[in-house]
């Protein structure tokens, strides 16, 4: 486990040092220019917080239901894995906004939605560490829905006009821009799965504490 | 408690940052201009130069990326440390035969 953690490791550090020359390289979009090349971070850590969300609502279903600690542990992991990558877009979302539209923001179905998404798994990071005994289950129930949103926050785009491209996009890029675009996404769900790994490690460990802390009181 | 309280407020920030930054850039939004009355050509229109330079909004994004991911990991490293002294100092109470 730890090799193959390794080996991972230095595939995607490789991948992140290969991905500015890959960039830059691809070719200017011709009504945006340098301005779209946010474009090849933004859509793949949007791809890697709806991967995080759903991993979490499988994960948080199989402990609710199946009653397995470590999909908690997992479930924990890929909530606040959420939230992070929900940073990156939320943010770099709004620079590229700034120059395509002429405003960082608009209320509009897909960036309201994304926002609702990424309050959703605040929360339930702050029912897990301030909701006291059987926060979990009823985390576990906040993370189902989570996961329900991503379809409504994917999909927002074509049920309602918005100014945000639609998802056509992606499938229809230059073949200049595709390499680059899905060696991006590759690298972020590369990037994901190592934390993902990390964190529920470091979930595990505290388990172990716990556990150890249990036999010190027993007499 | 105090902690509690500390990442409540921490958590309120960010949100306020985020929805603060929102309504700051709607309060900015350029008034719409009175539409020009009859013909102007082209020629003598103003110079369609870049008002906005892009560079800085594309090295701003991939910069954000990078700090928000390294700082995160740095946060798992430091907890995973954390719960690993933690592990030893139970596990030498458990064990005092252990060595120190």
């Amino acid at each position: 486990m730890n090799r193959l953690f390794s080996i991972l490791a230095v595939v995607v550090a490789a991948m992140f040092a290969y991905a500015p020359f890959m960039i830059v390289n691809a070719p200017y979009e011709s009504t945006m220019g340098l301005v779209q090349k946010i474009f090849y971070f933004h859509v793949p850590s949007a791809m890697t917080m709806f991967t995080a969300a759903f991993v979490c609502g499988v994960a948080s279903a199989i402990y609710l239901f199946g009653r397995k600690p470590q999909a908690d542990r997992v479930a924990l992991a890929a909530a606040e894995l959420t939230v992070v990558f929900g940073i990156v877009v939320l943010i770099s979302g709004p620079l590229w906004a700034r120059k395509a539209w002429g405003v960082w923001w608009d209320w509009d179905a897909r960036l309201t939605s994304t926002v609702v998404l990424w309050l959703i798994f605040q929360a339930y990071l702050l029912l897990r560490r301030y909701g006291g005994p059987g926060s979990d289950r009823l985390a576990a129930g906040v993370a189902i829905f989570g996961m329900a949103n991503v379809p409504f926050v994917y999909w927002s785009v074509e049920f309602w006009r918005t100014l945000h491209p639609k998802t056509t996009v992606v499938p229809s890029l230059q073949p200049g821009m595709r390499g680059p675009f899905w060696f991006c996404v590759l690298a972020f769900l590369g990037l994901f799965t190592l934390i993902l790994a990390a964190r529920t490690k470091l979930e595990q460990r505290r388990a172990d504490l716990e556990e150890l802390y249990l036999a010190v009181e027993e007499p | 408690m105090r902690q509690i309280y500390r990442s409540i407020v921490l958590m309120l920030f960010v949100g306020a940052v985020i929805i603060g930054g929102g309504f700051a850039a709607f309060a900015q939004q350029p008034s719409v201009a009175a539409p020009e009355q009859g013909f102007v050509p082209v020629k003598n229109l103003p110079s369609q130069q870049e008002q906005l330079p892009a560079a800085p909004l594309v090295m701003t994004a991939y910069a954000v990326a990078w700090v928000v991911v390294v700082v995160y990991l740095w946060s798992i490293w430091r907890r995973l440390a954390g719960v690993e002294r933690e592990i030893a100092a139970v596990n030498r109470r458990l064990d005092p035969g252990a060595r120190r």
